[in-house]
């Protein structure tokens, strides 16, 4: 047991040792502060942790072949949304735009024409996500994308703890003994998708799609998921990944 | 704006108080809402916590608790509540709340709250004024009455008068006098076609130069001693205020308003069409029922009679379109059916000869009250000379009785399910009889009795020897203040209809918390209401029948907390508005008319308002039981009459005999 700890504890640090280390080693200013910021303690009660929802909308899946289009950012709490400290960034994408990505997100040619490229905006973003616990819905995207973006305008990439809505989603509907069960049986797994999961929380329908809704959606399903499956006691480090 | 603002905007312009503010205001809160979710059974806001937003529910229904635990409200989508808290000035919960769904919350802060009370008045009004927001709105549908919607063109019956300045004026009047009119234009020909030229007739050109009224003719003629050949362009005046044919007659009041003028030429582009004089104003409310009673009264047989029936549905539905108010569409309806009732009795004299004995026809009930809507049943009866003589003249008053109540019915006023008519034998006695009755029914009510006199102390004349039942409205003002345990056991039977909490999306809402699916506005709105009226000025001695008058009679009392009376009055004012409304769709979708008004018909801001009605309702009915307790002498009836003093003691001694 012992050993098993000790192995596990290596293996994966814990975020605000990650921080702490890129701290020390990033050599790029921004992202040096960034780091040196650090999080939060992972005991902190998810109830007093300041918060901010992140959204991308993106012209593909692949961070490496596909670029972000739109960045929605929500600050926020467990006890209140405050909509007007959003922000909203429609960015001009390296690569061609594709006439599918154009329906889906509902951002036109002419949007993004005059847009700026992400570089603009990495100063203000940082500031949103500074001190502040990011929660996303699927950060494989978030992550991955940010990362990607800022690796090549920087050249030093950047990841922190992230909240993730729909793998919280997932734990509690795909991975409960019921889940499995209801798998076993053939049954079709429930929808961790935003709309879906929302829905579950008797959330109110919202135009998807656009990354300041989607951000504010978000905020809302996680102020319901902890009332529902955790409590404003649950440590951030139970919640983050 | 920042699009998810603007969702929160979009649904917030849906509902009440916020589809009426201006794009500004709205964009504004929409801009500093702040959101929250809470779970099902949680509590949002708990008694004497400090409020600092008003509370939207974007989603999911909450409830509110009385201190006693009893629910006072259930509220969803669209709704706010806090505010009355916000507007208290330790700005603290009153109602504890709770949610009884999972509910999305959209705050807005307290100084927004303000800032909207500031600078916009409706929106003050709906969230200030609690129980007076009905008064708001039943005002403002009086603002918003015909007068704003109809056209000017719909009062003119006729074509102007017109005279060339050259005519004289003995023969400018004789061409009013021959035309019933008060007053000529007076157009000449000019050469030239201009921006103040129509085409006559005769195809030239004309202008009106000016205008000669009666008055005109007074102080411009008489009072100047001119003579009666003076031509009228010397006399007329020459500044003429027009009004086009379009405009609405509220902006033709007005203008004569302005204008101190009471004549008002009606010009369709340029061409003088009509002339609107104020009185025709005045008039244009009543005239269709004024004129179905004319009507009535030049009928010679029942059959006659009732093929005018149908003509009360569409005067009706035409008087709710032109926006008369409850009282106006009641009254004219009391004013038909009593036209009905009396042409009746004229025919039924006419074939059976003139009574034997003086009698008087009454009506009772809601017609009785002015109030009848138009589904409204015939409650009638018959009070006759107390030498009266069964032998002798029972048999023509049964003829009389069965006459009228079968013309009646054929006239769209069914049979009383209760028996409540002339016809039966028990409600055609001699006024002796009567007052032996109202006196027995105070004195010793029991339920039957109550109910009768629920019924029978709502009286009026109708025809024939108006003093009798006059004697009888006396009899029941004297008695009834006197008659403590016939008030308490009248208020408790006036407490047996209860109105419903309210509205929770398309569901009435029970005080035990079920739904149902619609509500009956007479059964648990102005019933309860009229039942909770008469048990006040029964109290009072008033003799008032109309339920407005009643209100009237009672304000001057000290019955009621200040305020209370107008608060009825409003709430009893708008939800037969409601009633009245409902019923005119019905008929003009050939449905036939009832009280059932299914809660998805009625508006979000309507709904707000008969939730104050219905809650106005419910405090009256529970002062009823604190004001007019049983007297806790475990005595019977007996013992009160024989200690009251005077007349009183003295009319049932009478009753005894």
């Amino acid at each position: 047991m012992t050993l098993r700890r000790a192995a596990r504890g290596q293996s994966t640090p814990t975020w605000p040792d990650y921080m702490a280390s890129r701290a020390q080693r990033v050599r790029e200013p921004r992202l040096a502060s960034f780091f040196a910021g650090g999080t939060l303690d992972p005991e902190t009660p998810i109830g007093e942790a300041p918060l901010v929802a992140m959204d991308f909308e993106t012209t593909g899946l692949d961070s490496s072949r596909h670029d972000i289009v739109s960045v929605g950012v929500m600050p926020f709490t467990l006890s209140r949304i405050r909509p007007a400290d959003g922000r909203y960034w429609v960015l001009s994408p390296r690569r061609k735009l594709s006439g599918e990505s154009v329906a889906f997100h509902h951002i036109t040619h002419a949007e993004v024409a005059d847009a700026p490229d992400f570089t603009a905006i990495i100063d203000e973003l940082l500031a949103m996500l500074a001190g502040r616990l990011v929660v996303v819905h699927y950060r494989q995207l978030e992550r991955t994308f940010l990362d990607a973006a800022i690796r090549e305008r920087l050249g030093d990439g950047l990841l922190m703890p992230m909240i993730d809505t729909m793998s919280l989603e997932a734990r509690i509907h795909r991975q409960s003994w019921w889940a499995r069960l209801r798998r076993w049986a053939g049954r079709p797994m429930a929808s961790i998708r935003l709309h879906e999961s929302r829905q579950r929380y008797h959330l109110p329908a919202y135009t998807g799609h656009h990354a300041l809704i989607d951000s504010l959606a978000t905020a809302e399903l996680l102020q319901a998921q902890i009332l529902y499956h955790y409590d404003w006691e649950t440590p951030v480090g139970a919640l983050w990944r | 704006m920042n699009v998810e603002q603007l969702d929160i905007r979009g649904h917030m312009a849906q509902f009440a108080p916020f589809d009426d503010l201006p794009d500004a205001l709205l964009d504004r809160i929409a801009g500093e809402v702040e959101i929250r979710y809470f779970q099902a059974g949680s509590e949002l806001l708990v008694k004497d916590q400090p409020v600092e937003s008003l509370w939207y529910i974007r989603s999911g229904a909450v409830e509110m608790y009385q201190r006693s635990g009893r629910l006072f409200n259930r509220l969803s989508e669209g709704d706010i509540f806090g505010y009355s808290d916000l507007l208290r000035s330790n700005r603290r919960v009153r109602y504890p709340v709770s949610a009884i769904e999972d509910t999305l919350i959209y705050f807005i802060p307290g100084d927004v709250f303000e800032t909207i009370c500031d600078e916009d008045d409706d929106f003050a009004e709906f969230v200030e004024t609690g129980g007076q927001r009905l008064k708001v709105t039943v005002e403002q549908q009086r603002d918003d009455s015909g007068l704003m919607t109809t056209r000017v063109r719909k009062l003119i019956s006729r074509q102007p008068q017109m005279v060339e300045a050259a005519t004289s004026l003995q023969q400018a009047a004789r061409q009013m006098r021959d035309a019933n009119v008060t007053c000529v234009l007076v157009v000449d020909v000019t050469e030239t076609q201009s921006a103040y030229t129509f085409t006559g007739p005769d195809g030239r050109h004309w202008q009106l130069n000016g205008i000669l009224t009666d008055r005109d003719f007074c102080t411009r003629v008489l009072a100047e001693g001119k003579s009666a050949q003076t031509p009228v362009g010397e006399v007329m005046s020459r500044k003429v205020i027009v009004i086009q044919s379009d405009e609405s007659v509220y902006e033709a009041m007005l203008c004569m308003l302005r204008n101190q003028v009471h004549h008002l030429p009606v010009l369709h582009r340029r061409q003088p069409v009509g002339v609107l004089h104020l009185s025709d104003i005045v008039r244009h409310e009543t005239h269709s029922s004024l004129f179905l009673v004319n009507n009535i009264f030049v009928q010679n047989t029942p059959e006659q009679l009732a093929r005018l029936a149908p003509e009360v549905g569409t005067g009706f539905v035409r008087m709710v379109a032109d926006g008369a108010n409850s009282e106006m569409v009641c009254r004219a309806l009391a004013t038909i059916g009593r036209a009905f009732t009396q042409r009746l009795i004229e025919l039924a004299e006419a074939e059976l000869g003139p009574a034997p004995i003086p009698y008087c026809f009454m009506v009772l009930g809601s017609m009785a009250r002015e109030e009848p809507t138009i589904n409204a049943d015939q409650d009638n009866a018959l009070v006759l000379h107390d030498d009266y003589d069964p032998e002798r003249h029972g048999e023509y008053f049964e003829a009389l009785a069965r006459f009228v109540c079968d013309g009646l019915d054929a006239c769209g006023y069914p049979y009383c399910k209760g028996d409540v008519m002339a016809t039966n034998p028990r409600w055609r006695q001699p006024l002796q009889v009567w007052k032996e009755y109202f006196t027995e029914w105070m004195d010793e009510p029991n339920g039957e009795r109550l109910l009768h006199s629920s019924i029978f102390f709502d009286l009026a004349p109708v025809h024939g020897e108006t003093p009798m039942v006059e004697a009888l409205q006396d009899l029941i003002a004297e008695l009834a203040p006197q008659r403590p345990v016939f008030l308490a056991a009248l208020a408790r039977n006036a407490k047996n209809r209860t109105p419903p909490l309210g509205f929770f999306r398309q569901f009435v809402m029970e005080q035990d918390g079920e739904h149902r699916k619609s509500i009956n506005l007479k059964r648990r709105g102005t019933a309860p209401l009229t039942d909770l009226v008469r048990v006040h000025a029964l109290a009072c001695g008033s003799k008032a029948q109309n339920s407005f008058a009643r209100l009237d009679d009672i304000a001057q009392t000290k019955l009621l907390a200040d305020g209370v009376t107008e608060r009825l009055r409003y709430a009893f004012e708008f939800m037969s508005m409601v009633r009245i409304r409902h019923q005119a769709d019905a008929i003009e979708r050939g449905a036939e008319p009832d009280n059932s008004v299914d809660p998805e018909n009625i508006g979000s801001r309507e709904r707000h308002h008969l939730k104050d009605a219905f809650e106005a309702i419910s405090n009256a009915q529970k002062f009823l039981s604190f004001r007019y307790s049983m007297p806790s002498k475990s005595g019977s009836s007996k013992t009160h009459t024989s200690s009251s003093a005077g007349s009183a003691s003295q009319a049932s001694q009478r009753s005894r005999r």
